[in-house]
Formats: structure tokens, sequence, C-alpha cells
């Protein structure tokens, strides 16, 4: 047992934050660490710089133009990444499309779409959850029939995130009614500027536009866009899920998030003194940290595994609710330590440029933080549903 | 023993209860809060008519209410039905301290108050002052027959909109004493007040309020010079008390609709509150509620002790509020799914409302330092 990085991993470590020193730019990070909302150009730079590199798909084979890591080394780069404030690699065509395609798309499909999905070509979104399916996502309705040499698309999804920066939605769409819910779906690429979609935002409660809901009214889909075999597209959509659930913990993100709120601990007052030194603050600032410490480790172990080439299965439903009721401990904390000035409202499109913020400059997004991440929770499969997969596993009836 | 309203408090819960339910619709207030002023001036004036406003001032005050029970009467429907209108800041706080320490000239501003044709606001909270009461730095000092008010002040509920500010000011002291502090009314447009508003995460809107040499007549000086701490302590006690009430209606909104849909909304076949793994939390949010209301009771009940026993109920109110209302208020966000997540549905609103109400007058850890100091006197 040795918990400490070898030397090839401290060195990779070092690598990663030479090049985010030197490549990160501030304006970017600034952003990230304010907790302001990023452009679809702000993704697209970052993205760009990552290509360049060869970081981008950092789990992709290099083959494919990945960067080949294991699940250690893209691990590191993740935890680097979310400490120097980076902007979140966007997951949907990186970690949830190129995989499906890799394992199971044609090589025309291959050759086609993975290139374009390194260069930002094309900017993916996910149509999985539709307004009826949700949990229960093998109640999916929107239909495709076949047409000839096309799939005649209709029906709703819903809950798409940055489907209004989309030009492609890759869609579970039922082709078969007849057949038992698993069986009847076929995972279909959908242009988003075909005529018939239809994109609509949907506000959410902390004043964000980042999720809409998608209608597709007699869209035609070349049916090269099919992937894999007709009626298969549950297994392709499992297996993409087992990809989305990797860094689910969310280390990075929490270990970020609670140098932040130290850092406001620090500069607060309560009783003329630090907040941090709050005998009830630092009590519960000690909890989630002591919490985060061991879910970090626990992630470690799961992660070596997998770089042993063991797939992890209840273990990632695990961190998976773990790691977001810690995510969501720091942001309420992070809320109460602000104080009175968690409560103006000020969205960014009401900040002039020369305006100073309301109260102190970290206090703005720190409500709104609080409540958008909610979702961690109930999306990617809520953690109802984790528990019930726990659960099951465990007890075997 | 008796845990009956009176009959009068009953007729003021059914009307306010049914003018709300079929006036303050969703659809209404989410226009009222996108609006630019914030609030409804037209249902400012029908709620004032129906006499919300009178029920918080004593019958010498010019109301017909104003104890503790009906302070929460009024206060639970107006949470129950997410409403945004300042209450609170025109007549508990500012029109409250006006009641309470007025001279006769003062106090005319009131009878405005009641019929719902002026508005107030408390400039009391400054940039780093945080929850505590005492620690005021805006200075007040005389000259020439009149005083000069200088400092800042932050997140001042209803700032704009308010015809006159009561302000909390220094004469003398260190700024953690509760001794020293005066409070002076002073009319919006005065020459060197100047605010700078936004809307709040919770609905309506505050302003960043400076006042760099505001000069005010002796006459504006409200009650006692040096000497309106524990007149300031009272009133914002009974403003915990209303925003525990607040909080207990929104809890109560919150509750229902989560049942409602945890009884429609179908997954895997059945309505997902089938799943035990829901119910059992919805259960212990029931639990909890019940709780939250003996919390808001047994405080009210309390209004009128001395001090210590007063400030130790209210703290225990607000403190239990602030962990049922997190509780209830992302529950009931986790139990419906991503529909909560909606700006649109009615839930949104209401549990931005419980949450950004532990961050007035003092949130769940500050009620109970309050609450371990107040037991231990
Ligand atoms: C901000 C945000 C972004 C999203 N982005 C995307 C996206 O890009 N693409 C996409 O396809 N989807 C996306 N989603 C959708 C997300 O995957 C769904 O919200 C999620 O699957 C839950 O479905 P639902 O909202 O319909 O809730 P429901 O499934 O209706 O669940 C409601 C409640 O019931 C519970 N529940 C359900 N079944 C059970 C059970 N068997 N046992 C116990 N409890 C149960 C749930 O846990 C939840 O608490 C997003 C959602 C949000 C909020
Ligand atoms: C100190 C003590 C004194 C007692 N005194 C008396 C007495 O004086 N007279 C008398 O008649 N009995 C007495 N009892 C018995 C007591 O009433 C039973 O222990 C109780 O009814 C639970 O039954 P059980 O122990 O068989 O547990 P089980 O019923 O087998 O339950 C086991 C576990 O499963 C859970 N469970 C069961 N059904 C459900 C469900 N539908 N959903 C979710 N969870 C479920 C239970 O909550 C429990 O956690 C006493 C018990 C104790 C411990």
């Amino acid at each position: 047992m040795d918990l400490s990085d070898t030397p090839e991993e401290l060195a990779f470590r070092e690598e990663v934050r030479a090049f985010l020193s030197a490549h990160l730019p501030a304006r970017l990070s600034d952003r990230v660490r304010a907790g302001k909302s990023l452009s679809k150009e702000d993704h697209e730079a970052w993205h760009a710089m990552l290509n360049t590199k060869g970081w981008l798909a950092g789990s992709w084979p290099k083959e494919y133009g990945g960067a080949g890591w294991n699940a250690v080394e893209r691990h590191i780069f993740e935890e680097e990444c979310a400490l120097a404030y980076a902007p979140r690699i966007l997951p949907f065509g990186l970690a949830m499309l190129g995989p499906v395609l890799q394992a199971f798309g044609s090589p025309a499909q291959k050759d086609y779409w993975l290139p374009r999905i390194l260069s930002g070509a094309d900017w993916w979104c996910q149509g999985y959850s539709e307004p009826g399916a949700g949990s229960d996502l093998a109640s999916l309705k929107t239909r495709a029939v076949r047409d000839g040499d096309h799939y005649l698309v209709n029906g709703q999804k819903t809950w798409t995130t940055l489907g209004q920066h989309a030009n492609m939605i890759f869609c579970l769409v039922r082709t078969d009614p007849a057949a038992k819910a698993q069986e009847g779906i076929s995972f279909l690429l959908i242009d988003m500027t075909a005529p018939g979609v239809e994109v609509r935002p949907i506000l959410l409660l902390d004043g964000t536009a980042e999720v809409n809901e998608v209608w597709f009214t007699d869209v035609r889909v070349p049916v090269e866009n099919l992937v894999g075999e007709e009626n298969k597209g549950w297994t392709y959509a499992k297996y993409l899920l087992t990809h989305e659930r990797t860094n689910i913990a969310g280390v990075g993100f929490s270990i970020a998030g609670l140098e932040r709120l130290k850092h406001i601990a620090r500069i607060e007052r309560s009783g003329g003194r630090p907040l941090i030194e709050n005998p009830h603050f630092a009590a519960r600032l000690a909890k989630v940290e002591i919490d985060l410490m061991a879910m970090a480790t626990t992630n470690l172990r799961v992660i070596s595994r997998a770089a042993e080439g063991q797939a992890p299965g209840v273990e990632s439903s695990m961190l998976k609710v773990k790691g977001t009721v810690i995510r969501q401990e720091i942001n309420d904390l992070t809320r109460r330590a602000v104080g009175p000035y968690a409560m103006p409202f000020v969205s960014e499109a009401l900040e002039g440029a020369n305006e100073p913020p309301v109260g102190p400059d970290y206090a703005g997004p720190v409500a709104a933080q609080y409540f958008n991440n909610r979702k961690l929770s109930i999306y990617g499969g809520s953690n109802e549903v984790q528990r019930q997969i726990i659960a099951k596993t465990l007890l075997e009836l | 023993m008796n845990f009956e309203l009176t009959s009068e408090r009953q007729m003021l819960q059914d009307t306010l209860r049914r003018y709300l339910g079929d006036r303050y619709t969703t659809e209404v207030r989410n226009r009222i809060i996108e609006s630019d002023a914030g609030m409804s001036a037209e249902i400012w004036r029908e709620l004032a008519d129906l006499g919300i406003v009178a029920a918080l001032f004593t019958e010498d005050q010019g109301g017909f209410g104003g104890l503790g029970f009906d302070i929460v009467t009024v206060f639970e429907e107006l949470g129950r039905a997410g409403v945004v209108e300042p209450f609170l800041d025109t007549a508990v706080l500012a029109g409250g301290l006006v009641a309470d320490l007025g001279s006769e000239a003062q106090r005319a501003v009131l009878e405005r108050v009641v019929g719902g044709e002026a508005q107030l606001a408390w400039a009391h909270g400054e940039p780093t002052s945080r929850y505590d009461l005492s620690h005021v730095e805006t200075t007040a000092r005389s000259l020439d027959g009149g005083i000069e008010l200088n400092g800042r002040k932050s997140v001042v509920v209803n700032a704009e909109a308010a015809e006159a500010l009561v302000v909390t000011a220094r004469e003398s002291g260190e700024p953690d004493d509760p001794e020293g502090l005066s409070l002076f009314l002073v009319p919006g447009g005065t020459p060197g007040l100047s605010l700078r508003g936004y809307p709040l995460m919770g609905g309506a809107r505050a302003a960043e309020v400076t006042l760099e040499t505001v000069h005010v007549p002796e006459a504006a000086r409200l009650g006692p010079a040096g000497d309106v701490y524990s007149a300031i302590e009272r009133r914002v006690a009974m403003a915990n008390v209303a925003l525990s009430a607040e909080a207990l209606g929104a809890m109560e909104t919150a509750k229902a609709l989560t049942v409602a849909y945890l009884g429609t909304r179908k997954q895997f076949g059945r309505p997902i509150g089938t799943f035990q793994a829901l119910q059992h939390r919805m259960a212990d949010l029931m639990i909890e509620l019940e709780q939250a209301r003996s919390a808001v009771i047994l405080a009210a009940g309390h209004m009128a002790d001395e001090r210590c026993s007063r400030e130790r109920h209210v703290s225990a109110a607000k403190n239990l509020i602030g962990r049922v209302g997190r509780l209830v208020a992302e529950e009931s966000i986790q139990m419906h799914g991503g529909i909560a997540m909606s700006q649109e549905y009615e839930l949104a609103h209401i549990a931005k409302r419980i949450v950004m109400l532990d961050h007035r007058l003092g949130d769940t850890d500050h009620h109970m330092e309050r609450f371990i100091a107040f037991s231990h006197v």
C-alpha cells in the first residue's frame, strides 16, 4: 500500500501543471473560479487548446486521436484541471458519443464523426430524456420510422443540456413499438439544422438557460446515421452511461470548491473574528473536508482497480451518491458563508462592465450555484436510482 | 391550553388564503418577479384594503392586531402563496419602529402605511455586519441643530420603493456596542442619499445604500438618542417570527406540491409515490414540518415575554426553521426530479424563497449561537 504518486505519475502531474500554467488563459479560469457561465466560444477555445496538445480526448485510444491515458492518468489530469479552474471538458461528444462510436460505430462513422468531435466541427448534445421518460428511460416515445433510405423522426426530448449551441444530437428513438420496452430502441445521430427540429430554452430556477426542449416534426435522418444495429440502442445507451459515470465523483470540483469556500471564510467575519474560526462554521467545514478526504481515497481505490482493467460496477453508483452529496454540501456552506450577500440576484446580463459587484466579488454567484447544483443528484441517473442499483447488487433479491 | 385561532384571526386567514389563492397565481407572481419594480402596486393596495397591513399593528398604533399570533397568521399565508411584496420591511420592521418609537408627528405616516399608500424600509445592516445587530459603523453627528449621517448600508430590502428609510446610525461608542445607536427617518431623495438597486434571488428588490453627508433635522430622530437597541431587538424578534411563519407557509406549499406530484408522476408504470424510498422521506418531511409549526407557535406565544425568554424562543424557532427549511426545499426538489429545476414550475420560487429567508436577520448558525447565549444567562 503506497498512497503517493509513482515517479511516473508525479512526472505526469508536473507536466499537466506546467501546461495549465502556460496555456490556460486567466480570462477563462477567472470566470470559472467566479462561478460565471462560459460562452460557446469560451468552450470551443479551451477544447481547441487541449486538442492542439493532444489532450482533449484523454480516454480515447491514440489511433482515434486520443491521449490513450489510463484511469489514473485521467484522474490526475481532471484533478489538476479542476484545481486550476480550467473549464470542464464538455462530455457530450468526447466522453459520451466518442466511446460509443469507437465500440459500435461503422468504419465510415468513425472516420467521419470522431475527427469532427476533436476539431470542434460538431457540437453534440444528448437526447435521452423525454417529458415522460426520466428515470424510466426505456419508456421513451420519440418515434423513428424507416422510409426508404431515411428515418422519419417525430417526438420530443427534454432537459437537453447546451442544446442551444449544438448542431448535432445523439438520440434514443423507438424503432419497434411492438417489442419489449428496452428492445425497440435505436441510437440515432440527428442533424439539428435539419427541417423540423425546434429547440426551445427552459429557464432554470437560478436564472440560467443551460437546458432545452427539442422537438422533432417529420425530421428526415439518413439511415447511415444509425449507430450499430436497429433496436439495439439500449445496449449502446447503457455502455454510454457507464462512461458518463466515470469522474462522476467530481473530486477535483469538490477540492476546488472547498478551497474557494475556505478563502471566503477567511475574509468573512462573524462576531469580530474570521468566519473560519467560528466554532460552528469550522465544525461544518471540517466535517465536509473529512468526508471529502475519504471519498477522494475511495475514488482512487476504484480508479486504480479500473486502471488494472476491472470495470467499475456498483462502485460508480456509490461514488456518484457520495460525490454529489459532498459537492452540494460545499455549495450550501458557501452560500451560508457570504451571509446576507447571498440574497442579491445580479445576473450577468445586468452586470454593467464598469459596475462593481454587489457586496464582495465572490458573493454574486454562490446562491445561484447552490440552486443550480441541485441538478447533480437528479441527472446522470438520480441518487435514488443509484441507491436502488447498490441495494439490488447487495441484497440480490 | 387552546391552539385554536380566535375567530377574528380565523377570518383573516380565510380571507387572505382565498384572495391569494385566486389572485396570486404562479403566473401572476412570476410576472411580478420579472417586472422592473419587483412588486405589484395593485396587489399591495388590494391586500391593504383587506386589512393585511392593519393586522400587523396594534389598535393604539392604528391597526387591529400587531401581536405575535396576528403576525404569524398573516405571514404564514403570505409564505404559502410565495408573496414577494415587502410587508415585512414596510410594516413589521420600519413601520414597527415608527409605531414603537415615533412622536405623534412621525406616526402620522402610519395611517398611510396601513392604508397601503406608503411604503418604508429599514436601513440597518452594513457590508461587514453580517447578522450582528449591534455592528453599526454609520455615524450620526449633531451639526447646527441638525444631524449629519455618513455610512453604507447593505441589502436594504425595499429601499427604492420606500418613501422614507429608517436609518440606524451610531452617535457614540465602538462599532459593536449596543449602546450609542439612534434611528432617523430619512425621506427618499434626500441629498447625499444614493441607492444602487437590484433584484433578490427570492423575489422583491433591495439596494446598497450610501449616505454621504446626509443632513436631516433634529425632528427626524426616531426615539431616544443613543438608546434604541432594545427597541430594535424587539422588532427584529417580531420580524424573525414573521419570517419563520412565512417559511412555514412556503414549506406547506412545497409539501403540497410534492405530495401531488408523487401521486401523479408515473415512472416504471406506477406513481413515483409508490416507491418506499420516496414515501419514507415524505413522511420525515411531514414530521419535520409539524415540528416547524410548533416552533413558530411557541415563538409567537413568547413574544411578550421578558427579553431573555423572548429571544431564546425566537432563536429556537429561526434555527429550527432554517434546518427544516433546507430539508424541505432540497427534498422537494429532489423528489420532483428535473421538473423542479424549471423556473416556470411553482416550486422553483417557493424553494428559493424558503432557502433565502434563512439569510435574513440571522441564519441557522447565528440563531443557534444566540439560543445558546440566551440559555446560559
Ligand atoms: C440540469 C439538468 C440537465 C440535464 N441534462 C440532460 C441532457 O443533456 N440530456 C438528457 O437526456 N437528460 C438530461 N437531464 C435529464 C435527467 O437525466 C433526468 O432529469 C433524470 O433522469 C431524472 O428524470 P426526471 O427528471 O424525469 O425525474 P423522474 O424520473 O420523474 O423522478 C422523480 C423522482 O422520483 C425518483 N424515482 C424515480 N424512479 C424511482 C425508483 N424506481 N425508486 C425510487 N425513486 C425513484 C427520482 O429519483 C426522483 O427523485 C438533465 C436534467 C437536469 C435537471
Ligand atoms: C425492547 C423491546 C420490547 C418489546 N416489548 C414488546 C411487548 O411488550 N409486547 C409485544 O407484543 N411486543 C414487544 N416487542 C416486539 C416489537 O413490537 C417488535 O420487535 C416490532 O413489532 C418489530 O418486529 P420484529 O422485531 O419482528 O421485526 P420485523 O418486523 O421483522 O422487522 C425487521 C426490520 O424490517 C423493517 N420492516 C418491516 N416491515 C417493513 C415494511 N413494510 N417496510 C419497511 N420496513 C419494514 C422493520 O422496521 C425492521 O427494521 C418489543 C421489542 C423490543 C425490542
